[in-house]
C-alpha cells in the first residue's frame, strides 16, 4: 500500500482552502482513508476524529483491533485585530510567538503604521475595504480594540457572519452595554452579541498592555482547546 | 492547527508531478521526551533530497536511507528508534524518548 497520489493531491486541496481534514492509516498494512471535515459527523470514528482535530493533535488509537494513526491537518489559526493601538502592539507578537498568522487593520494611519508594527501585515483601511478580502472564517480569533463603534461595530459584524471561533471586544461593561444595544440596532441577533467576550480576556488582574495580550492569548487559547463544557466551568 | 512547518505536502506533490519517486514519513507514535510530536514529517526524493524532520536531525539519515528503499520496493514500513533499541537501530534519540516513523511511497 502507498498512499495515493490522488489522496495527497485532494488534502493538499483541502489544506489550501483551509479545511481541516484527517489522514486515517492502518500502520500495520498502510491502508488509508481521507476523512474531509465535513464528513467527520458521519464517520465511524467521528467522536476520535472530533477530540483530535479540537486538540490539533495527531496520534494513534487503537480501533477495532487495529491500530489506527489519525494525521490531523487543521488550517493554521489566524488573529485579525482591529485597532492598531498600544495593546496591539503587545498582542501582534505574542500571537504570533504562539503561532497565529497575525493581521492588524485601522483605517487611521497615524496608528497603524509599519514603526509601530514591525514585520505585521496592516491595513490601513476601515473594516467594511479591510475584512472582506481577508476571507475570515472559523479558524481565525477576531478582536476589536479601538474603542471606537465606528470602526469597531462594522468590524464585528462582519465577525459574527464569518463564524470566528473567537470574538472578542475591549471595553468595560457599561461600554459593553452600549455596544451590545447598537450591535442589535444594526441586525445583530442576541446569539451574536453572546458571543463577544467582554470585557475582553481573561480575568488576571492585567494593568499593561503586555498583561492585557497575555490575558487576551490565554483566553483565545482556552476557546480553542477546551471543549465546551470545561470552558463553561471555567469561565 | 498552529503549524508553521515548511510546506512538507506540497513538496510530495511537486516532486511527484515532476516525475520523482517520493516517500513520506510520519512520526505516528512517541513515548517519553521525543523531540518531535506525532504527525512530524519528512519527505524525501529518490535523489535523496529531503525537506522536513521527524526528530530534530537524530534519526533523519536512517529514515531517509530507509525512505529510499521504501520509494524502490513500494512497501511501507514502520520504524522505531529509540534508546531501548540500539542494537536494532545504530542511531538513537539522546534525548531517552521513543519514537515510530510510518514510511510509505506516494503513488
Amino acid at each position: 500500500m502507498t498512499v495515493k497520489f490522488e489522496t495527497l493531491q485532494q488534502l493538499n486541496a483541502e489544506r489550501a482552502a483551509r479545511r481541516p481534514a484527517v489522514v486515517i492509516t492502518d500502520t500495520a498494512t498502510g491502508e488509508q482513508r481521507l476523512v474531509k471535515a465535513a464528513e467527520i459527523a458521519a464517520d465511524p470514528l467521528a467522536a476520535e476524529l472530533g477530540k483530535q482535530l479540537r486538540m490539533g493533535k495527531s496520534a494513534t488509537i487503537e480501533a477495532n483491533g487495529k491500530k489506527l494513526f489519525l494525521n490531523v491537518y487543521a488550517p493554521t489559526a489566524r488573529l485579525v485585530i482591529v485597532g492598531a493601538v498600544h495593546i496591539s502592539q503587545a498582542l501582534a507578537p505574542l500571537a504570533r510567538s504562539l503561532g497565529y498568522d497575525v493581521t492588524v487593520v485601522d483605517p487611521r494611519t497615524a496608528f497603524a503604521s509599519p514603526e509601530r508594527f514591525p514585520d505585521v501585515p496592516l491595513i490601513a483601511e476601515w473594516p467594511d475595504v479591510a475584512l472582506p478580502p481577508l476571507n475570515i472564517d472559523h479558524y481565525t480569533a477576531f478582536v476589536a480594540l479601538t474603542h471606537d463603534p465606528k470602526i469597531d461595530d462594522p468590524a464585528l459584524l462582519h465577525a459574527f457572519a464569518r463564524d470566528c471561533f473567537y470574538i472578542g471586544a475591549l471595553g468595560s461593561k457599561k461600554t459593553h452595554a452600549r455596544r451590545v444595544d447598537r450591535l442589535k440596532e444594526q441586525g445583530a441577533s442576541e446569539a451574536d452579541v453572546a458571543r463577544i467576550h467582554a470585557p475582553i480576556g481573561l480575568s488576571i488582574g492585567a494593568v499593561s498592555p503586555s498583561e492585557i495580550a497575555v490575558s487576551i492569548m490565554a483566553e483565545i487559547t482556552a476557546t480553542l482547546r477546551m471543549p465546551a463544557s470545561s470552558k463553561a466551568a471555567a469561565a | 492547527m498552529l503549524d508553521r512547518d515548511e510546506d512538507i505536502l506540497k513538496a510530495a506533490e511537486d516532486w511527484k508531478k515532476a516525475g520523482h519517486g517520493v516517500a513520506l514519513a510520519t512520526v505516528v507514535e512517541t513515548w517519553g521526551s521525543a523531540p518531535r510530536p506525532a504527525g512530524s514529517s519528512l519527505v524525501i526524493n529518490n535523489d535523496g533530497t529531503f525537506l522536513g524532520s521527524v526528530s530534530g536531525g537524530c534519526v533523519e539519515g536512517a529514515v531517509v536511507t530507509e525512505a529510499l528503499d521504501v520509494i524502490e520496493s513500494g512497501a511501507p514500513k514502520l520504524l522505531e528508534f529509540g534508546v531501548a533499541d540500539e542494537t536494532a537501530w545504530k542511531v538513537g534519540l539522546s534525548c531517552g524518548g521513543t519514537i515510530r516513523v510510518f514510511v510509505e511511497k506516494v503513488g
